[in-house]
């Protein structure tokens, strides 16, 4: 059974020593699903990974083989693109990627490089991240030395490079075409759509993929099993597993390899050893702080797939669950959670901008006991008006939980206001 | 101070990283490598990074008050960032932030008179189920508690630093068993 630590599908090499290393990291068969992908037609690969129902496990959730198949068909260069900004708050498992197998992500990359028949490829990694970067950029060295990057790799005839680029802090160069300014070397302004993917137009104005470093780190798998096998270890639509990252309160944090679809009381429960201190719980928010929270009753018979969370209202995003226990008070989770979205605003959408200032100033008021009822009521409007109304996703993202906060526990901010 | 002959070096490893004609693309990380040199980003090394990649200054300049690593100002030697986001709040972070504020005698956004400390209060630093957890200058400390953080800034006072978490230890069922 995937899942119980012993067949776990993407991490299954995390606790080898010196994984990192490609000479160990060969003989754990990395590189070998890129040399079969290298004798393949281009198309083809793309039409395994469409067939295996691998989705972005970035937060968007897109189908990742449909994806590569939007790249235009006589514009080159080429280019693709591994998102390792990390940093929606929950989110962190991409971190033991890049430590614990580089190689793993950067075969990926490879097949999907292959795949589109990319020049290049441009690993971006948030610049906190000093230690995972450091890994990464010796893993990529020694990918060279051993000929899987460079000129007519693998007598393929096909040639691409890979280089390293650092973010310096900021949650808006996640959003693909914010990280595409950012790699141009401007400030992360997400740009207008359309086009809605930078598979037509992207880096420097040219087709570019931008995939998660786990939706590519799950590639080299994808060959390996087969396209059907991996779809049918998930749930319907969704293949294979995930990496969900569990934290807050619970007993045992950590991330957790499951299949898509696994109950989230399951995470919670049988793997996530409940809630301690003898709490109950209270809230989850389920997949990164831009998702909606579930009340303890929501999270019942919930499968943790990308359909089935957003069924319940919230989504599945980057499968990070936050734990909340009922010690927590809700206002003071929106006020931790809207100081998020008022310091990474970007500052390019009015709504946005001013909307997350003010959001953050009346969260304050429910802290030292200033707020009114009316505030709680300010608080949605200024939500409403960012919803939508913005470039990027990152209105929504700090919108819907603002929204689902003050509607699902009222009560708690009502009981500390001053009338 | 001039720019010294390793970071003429390391710019122009920086540059080969992108095509001929999309030098600007340096920007980012040729500031970070800047400031790692020079600890920040000071006017001379900000003209010599217009120069060399032939960009506006006014470009240089929105990218750096854009991103919130850039320092555009003298820090202190060892630089804290403390995450204050959710996860890390839920496991004690607050307390252990005004432990951290207590224990170097100042506020975020602040540098100790000694000069050796700069504490900056963060958002998600990626750490989630390490939590709470920072980030001194580049090493990462994670499932901190009052005593490892008072480890961490006893070690770097006394110049003997305590061991940083790298790697990330695995937690959760990727740990797996020892192969």
């Amino acid at each position: 059974m995937i899942g119980n630590g012993s067949t776990r599908l993407l991490s299954r090499n995390f606790a080898v020593d010196n994984m990192a290393t490609v000479d160990v990291a060969l003989k754990h068969g990395a590189y070998e699903q890129f040399k079969r992908a290298v004798k393949m037609k281009p198309d083809e690969v793309t039409e395994i990974v469409k067939a295996s129902g691998l989705r972005g496990h970035g937060g968007a959730g897109f189908s990742a083989g449909t994806k590569w198949g939007f790249i235009p068909k006589d514009k080159f260069p080429r280019y693709v693109t591994v998102n390792g900004d990390e940093s929606e708050p929950g989110t962190c498992k991409d971190r033991l990627i890049f430590e614990r197998d580089p190689h793993l992500m950067i075969e990926g990359a490879l097949i999907c490089a292959y795949a589109v028949q990319a020049e290049r490829i441009y690993i971006y990694i948030r610049g906190e991240y000093f230690y995972p970067t450091r890994i990464v950029a010796e893993a990529v060295q020694q990918a060279y030395a051993k000929g899987f990057a460079g000129k007519n790799i693998l007598n393929s005839g096909w040639s691409c490079s890979i280089h390293m680029h650092n973010g310096a802090g900021a949650y808006i160069c996640g959003e693909e075409t914010g990280l595409i300014e950012s790699l141009e070397g401007k400030t992360g302004w997400p740009r207008l759509k359309p086009p809605f993917y930078p598979a037509a137009i992207g880096l420097w104005g040219q087709p570019t993929i931008v995939n998660n470093v786990e939706t590519l780190a799950f590639v080299p798998r994808v060959l390996e099993i087969g396209a059907e096998k991996f779809a049918a270890m998930g749930s319907p639509k969704n293949g294979g597993t995930a990496l969900y990252s569990l934290s807050g309160n619970i007993s045992k944090p950590g991330v957790y390899e499951l299949p898509m679809g696994t109950p989230l009381m399951d995470l919670l429960n049988k793997f996530g050893g409940g809630i301690p201190n003898g709490r109950k719980l209270k809230a989850v928010i389920p997949g990164g702080s831009s998702s909606h929270i579930l009340t303890a009753e929501e999270c019942e018979n919930l499968p943790l797939d990308f359909e089935s969370v957003a069924a319940r209202g919230s989504m599945l995003g980057s499968a990070a669950v936050m734990v909340i226990d009922d010690s927590v008070s809700i206002p003071k989770l929106m006020h931790w959670m809207v100081r998020f979205y008022a310091h990474e605003s970007c500052g390019q959408c009015t709504p946005c901008r001013e909307g997350c200032d003010w959001l953050l100033r009346l969260s304050k008021k429910f802290l030292d006991g200033t707020a009114r009822k009316s505030d709680i009521d300010d608080m949605w409007e200024l939500a409403d008006n960012i919803d939508g109304k913005t470039i990027c996703a990152l209105g929504a993202a700090v919108a819907w939980p603002t929204k689902s906060y003050l509607v699902k526990f009222r009560h708690e901010f009502e009981a500390v206001c001053k009338n | 101070m001039p720019i010294s002959e390793s970071l003429k070096k390391k710019a122009e490893e920086i540059v080969f990283r992108y095509p001929e004609d999309k030098r600007a693309s340096a920007l980012i990380p040729l500031l970070f490598e800047v400031q790692r040199e020079l600890g920040w980003i000071t006017p001379e090394a900000e003209e010599w990074v217009v120069e060399t990649l032939g960009v506006t200054p006014v470009r240089v300049r929105e990218v750096i008050t854009f991103y919130s690593m850039m320092r555009a100002e003298p820090h202190g030697k060892f630089i804290i960032q403390f995450c204050e986001n959710i996860s890390c709040c839920l496991t004690g972070g607050e307390e252990l932030q005004h432990h951290l504020e207590h224990k170097l005698g100042i506020h975020p956004g602040e540098t100790t008179k000694d000069g050796l400390f700069t504490l900056k209060c963060v958002e998600c630093l990626g750490g989630c189920s390490w939590g709470p957890m920072m980030l001194v200058n580049e090493d990462q400390y994670f499932q901190l508690t009052k005593e490892r953080v008072d480890q961490v800034i006893d070690g770097l006072r006394s110049g003997t630093p305590v061991k940083a978490d790298h790697p990330t230890p695995l937690l959760g069922n990727v740990a797996g068993e020892k192969v």
